[in-house]
């Protein structure tokens, strides 16, 4: 137990899930805008607009994480030297923070797409028939219904993402959780299995209050029909 | 029975409100409008009838171009209905429309439901907006709901809030598809009686409707549809008392039978 203990000494457990609780933040909120513009494509009348939100979900979605997280810190930042700070570990996790976000950006878009489809189709028709153009119409009567209607599978996908962030590490943001768990793991490997353990009870303690949260808001902002 | 008032201009003066020129359209294999031609003048109202698949509710839809046509011509006080955009929209918003299943705005309350088109389409101002809303809905007798939700209202309720929404933006004409076929038995009057008033007040009205008491009631001129084509056109007393076609016979005895 004592040298269980001194692990926490020797390693600061918590900064590394806070770097995680960041990168999920602004991920999170870039995959959100994102997402909803995606889910706007899809939903408008114009078909390349449409073809481009399709195709995008499509090859992002289809696509391992681990790769887009690689091609950003191998490829933009190493080979092409795109650099989106001065200092290198601001770059790396802005890098970190773009991959997560445009990876999680299709599921958003689906996410509300199906939230798009609790919405009865008479709502844009009432909409429209006020005199309501595309865009207003999706502002202010489509999208706020959708997204109450979203919440529970935007909940899973935030949830996912944050899980997701731990693959930060595979691009050299190693101060983050699961960068720390290897080397921890290197340096104690008499403690192998409660490392393990640690990590996954720090991951389920973050993301258990999410799930209950959205329940508990989706029940709350239903749209009453 | 005729209407207690004439409209105010008659309907043969002048460019037709409403105007439409051979207008078909498909769904699929079905040809849905055949050859449509109507003209409807300023402050005239008319009803049209048939039964159930005969085209009717389409043709309501396709004048405010919920529902699109394959060809012909609709044109809106001399303006011929144009294609998706902003220039559709701004024609919307002089079409009222009242659909059978309300379609008020679930997530806004009952006063926003009626402010939402004069703020965000004629930029109203918001104090404005609230009076002109408080004065439409104490008209279709609903001011004392105007901070619930539609969801808290009775249907019938909810039909005159959306009778008020549409004329909130002061519409040229009002279109009304089947306005009181979602609703129970018990609040059907309460909607027509709303409707009949607004057909005293010279409004421009298109009702696709089974309520021939507000046929009768209310209506310049019925129109007949069957088989996606207007079989019948005539006064409403000419048409209940002396149908001309064989559909229309057979439609008025299988509805007036009991």
């Amino acid at each position: 137990m004592e040298d269980y203990l001194s692990l926490f000494e020797t390693y600061d457990v918590l900064a590394a899930f806070w770097i995680n609780i960041q990168l999920s933040f602004w991920a999170a909120l870039w995959a959100l805008a994102i997402g909803t513009v995606l889910a706007l494509f899809r939903i408008s009348p114009i078909p390349s607009l449409q073809w481009f939100g399709a195709a995008y979900v499509n090859i992002f979605r289809n696509t391992p994480l681990t790769i887009i997280l690689a091609f950003g810190f191998l490829g933009l930042f190493s080979v092409l030297q795109v650099s989106l700070a001065s200092d290198l570990n601001d770059s790396l996790f802005r890098i970190a923070v773009v991959g997560l976000a445009v990876y999680h950006a299709a599921f958003v878009c689906e996410a509300i797409r199906s939230g798009v489809n609790t919405v009865p189709l008479g709502q844009a028709e009432a909409a429209r028939a006020i005199g309501l153009s595309f865009l207003p119409a999706a502002r202010l009567i489509i999208l706020p219904q959708a997204f109450r209607g979203a919440i529970a599978p935007l909940g899973n996908v935030l949830i996912a993402l944050i899980k997701n962030s731990t693959v930060a590490a595979a691009g050299s943001v190693a101060a983050e959780a699961s960068g720390l768990m290897k080397t921890m793991i290197e340096f104690r490997s008499d403690l192998v299995i409660p490392i393990f353990f640690t990590f996954a009870l720090g991951f389920v303690v973050l993301v258990i209050p999410i799930g209950l949260l959205t329940t508990w808001a989706s029940k709350k902002l239903a749209v009453a029909r | 029975m005729t209407r207690e008032q004439e409209p105010t201009t008659p309907a043969s003066s002048g460019t037709p409100l409403v105007s439409l020129k051979n207008v078909n359209k498909h769904f699929g294999d079905l040809h849905v409008l055949r050859d449509i031609n109507l003209q409807v003048g300023r402050g005239e109202v008319v009803v049209v009838i048939g039964p159930s698949g005969s085209g009717k509710s389409t043709l309501c839809r396709a004048i405010n171009r919920l529902e699109t046509i394959d060809d012909g011509e609709i044109a809106i006080d001399g303006k011929v209905l144009p294609a998706e955009g902003k220039a559709l929209a701004k024609l919307r918003a002089d079409v009222g429309m009242v659909f059978q299943s309300f379609n008020l705005f679930a997530h806004k309350s009952i006063l926003q439901n009626v402010t939402l088109g004069p703020i965000k389409v004629r930029g109203m101002k918001g104090a404005e907006a609230k009076e002109l809303a408080m004065s439409l809905l104490t008209r279709v007798g609903v001011d004392n709901q105007a901070q619930k939700l539609p969801a808290q209202l009775s249907g019938g309720q909810q039909q005159r809030v959306a009778i008020a929404r549409a004329l909130a933006m002061q519409p040229k004409v009002m279109l009304f598809d089947e306005p009181t076929s979602a609703l129970d038995p018990e609040m059907i009057n309460e909607v027509l009686d709303a409707m009949v008033s607004l057909a005293k007040e010279g409004m421009t009205m298109i009702v696709v409707t089974h309520e021939m008491g507000f046929a009768r009631r209310a209506a310049d001129r019925v129109i007949f549809m069957a088989d996606g084509q207007i079989m019948e056109e005539a006064t409403p007393e000419e048409f209940f008392t002396n149908p001309r076609s064989d559909r229309a016979k057979e439609f008025l005895g299988k509805i007036l039978s009991h």
